[in-house]
């Protein structure tokens, strides 16, 4: 299925203060993959994930998405096939309500109000949010928010779900409940995150970013014990595999 | 009033608006023309009428009633803003000064009266808006008002500030905390601080409106938010409308305070 292929080929991006936060991207992820994206503070994990969606623009290289190269006016037809769920969810839901935040997809993808109102519930039963259709935003929990902030975006049904920090700031369990729903779906995913155990359980490749550069790609669990690597990226191994030692 | 009480204040109205009533239940529309109606009906009475104007307290007094709504809420909310009202109206007794007798032997000035209207005026109108959102919810007023026509970019910003509202309040609590915490005594509370923070505050307002609309954009945004209920105007709605209607007209064409009086008197006679 060549239609689900996200390919960078150096990529290169300058902001317009100057920085150059990406130089020279190059990865191809297939149908079906699940990849995370990992690196320290400013590498440029988010100016990535922009251009993933048409957010921001390469300055130099190409992005294709499908057969369909990334350029201003395949924009709309890109943000079809690639849902990108922000890290924020007080940016991703902005309706008065949770039914109509994530009916604002698919009704702006001209489907037929039967058909939204299938999409809407479909999304908030696979998200475990269907009670809370009719509540606004504002008196949902942090859990609650992460969860109905997917909905709004696998309501779209894009080919490819990338996420910028699913599961910061949630409790264990609202966490653990988002790492489950993640394994549940059979999209190709790209996840950004600085919780390295949540790449270990959703990702099965990882991409290690320094200073706008690929520094490492390759199987996740490979890359999350190589503790040298990590430690040249601000990072460390991830919790479960640091194996404690007994309190004596 | 601290900053914590009145934002709880907004976010009790906002609740309220969730209930079950026979107002709550009515078109947004009815509701909304019923308000500006009243607003429009009550503001058009000349400056010295008092006494006319008092029957229209039976307009927010039975919404409340009927809607469930606690009227010692509603009549400290309106109290919280009459300042502006009171500022407004406080030198018509000083700038009005010629003098009528409201009973026989009891004259004030006229500018006494005036300044009472305006109150009077200020109450019912205020009452009625914040019992308007209370029975109807923000986002519900603004799906009435786009039906009724109002353009949608209008409408969206009034949605937007609604949705923010809390988060924007929120921020400028935590602010507000982290300010008090580090300031002792009253280092650090004056008001070159806080235009500081407020400075703060709106760059951070424009960096997520930022990310807001990347977040509609990503998700096919093209200039409106759509929305799909397609409430058609009931039985009840227009009887609502048909009612609250007549009882502005007679109370703004029939003297009914007079009227009553009459009555009494011819009773009692």
């Amino acid at each position: 299925m060549s239609h689900h292929l996200l390919e960078f080929k150096d990529v290169r991006y300058r902001y317009p203060d100057g920085t150059e936060a990406l130089k020279g991207i190059s990865f191809l992820i297939t149908h079906g993959e699940s990849v995370g994206i990992v690196g320290a503070n400013g590498a440029g994990k988010s100016t990535l994930l922009l251009h993933m969606n048409g957010h921001l623009l390469p300055t130099s290289g190409f992005v294709t998405i499908g057969e369909v190269p990334l350029r201003k006016e395949t924009r709309p037809e890109i943000r079809r096939k690639v849902g990108v769920v922000f890290q924020n969810p007080d940016d991703q839901l902005f309706m008065p309500t949770v039914f109509d935040d994530v009916a604002f997809g698919p009704l702006n993808l001209g489907l037929p109000p039967d058909r939204v109102r299938e999409r809407v519930h479909e999304a908030l039963r696979q998200v475990g949010a269907l009670a809370l259709a009719d509540k606004p935003p504002h008196h949902l929990s942090g859990g609650e928010k992460s969860a109905v902030a997917i909905a709004t975006v696998i309501a779209m049904k894009p080919d490819i779900l990338v996420m910028d920090e699913p599961a910061a700031s949630l409790d264990p369990k609202s966490r653990r409940a988002v790492i489950g729903l993640l394994n549940t779906f059979a999209h190709s995913k790209i996840v950004a995150s600085h919780d390295l155990d949540l790449i270990l359980d959703v990702c099965a490749r990882c991409l290690v970013i320094r200073d706008g550069a690929i520094v490492a790609d390759g199987p996740a669990p490979e890359i999350l014990s190589d503790a040298t690597l990590l430690a040249g990226n601000n990072l460390e191994l991830p919790l479960t595999l640091q194996g404690r030692p007994a309190r004596a | 009033m601290s900053f914590e009480t009145a934002y709880s204040g907004i976010g009790r109205l906002d609740s309220l608006s969730y209930r079950e009533t026979v107002v709550h239940r009515l078109d947004p529309r009815a509701k909304v023309v019923a308000t500006m109606l009243f607003a429009v009906v009550v503001v058009s009475f000349p400056k010295y009428e008092v006494l006319a104007l008092l029957p229209f307290f039976l307009f927010p007094v039975l919404i409340a009633a009927l809607g469930d709504i606690p009227a010692g809420f509603i009549a400290k909310k309106v109290a919280a803003v009459s300042p502006f009202a009171v500022f407004v109206g406080i030198f018509n007794p000083l700038f009005d000064p010629s003098t009528v007798a409201i009973a026989p032997g009891f004259p004030v000035s006229a500018g006494w009266i005036s300044f009472a209207s305006i109150l009077v005026k200020f109450a019912l109108t205020i009452s009625a808006a914040l019992l308007l959102i209370a029975t109807t919810s923000f986002p519900g007023i603004c799906r009435g008002l786009r039906r009724l026509g109002i353009p949608a970019v209008f409408v969206s910003q009034l949605l937007f500030l609604y949705r923010y509202l809390f988060v924007l309040m929120e921020e400028a609590m935590r602010v507000v905390r982290a300010r008090d915490m580090r300031s002792f005594g009253t280092r650090g509370t004056g008001v070159r601080v806080l235009v500081r923070i407020v400075g703060t505050l709106f760059l951070r307002t424009v960096e997520r409106a930022e990310r807001i609309y990347g977040a509609m954009l990503a998700r096919g945004f093209r200039g409106e938010a759509p929305s799909m209920r397609r409430e058609a105007l009931r039985p009840s709605d227009a009887l609502f409308l048909l009612a609250a209607g007549g009882f502005f007209a007679l109370c703004r064409f029939v003297p009914v305070p007079q009227a009553i009086g009459r009555l009494v008197r011819e009773l009692a006679g």
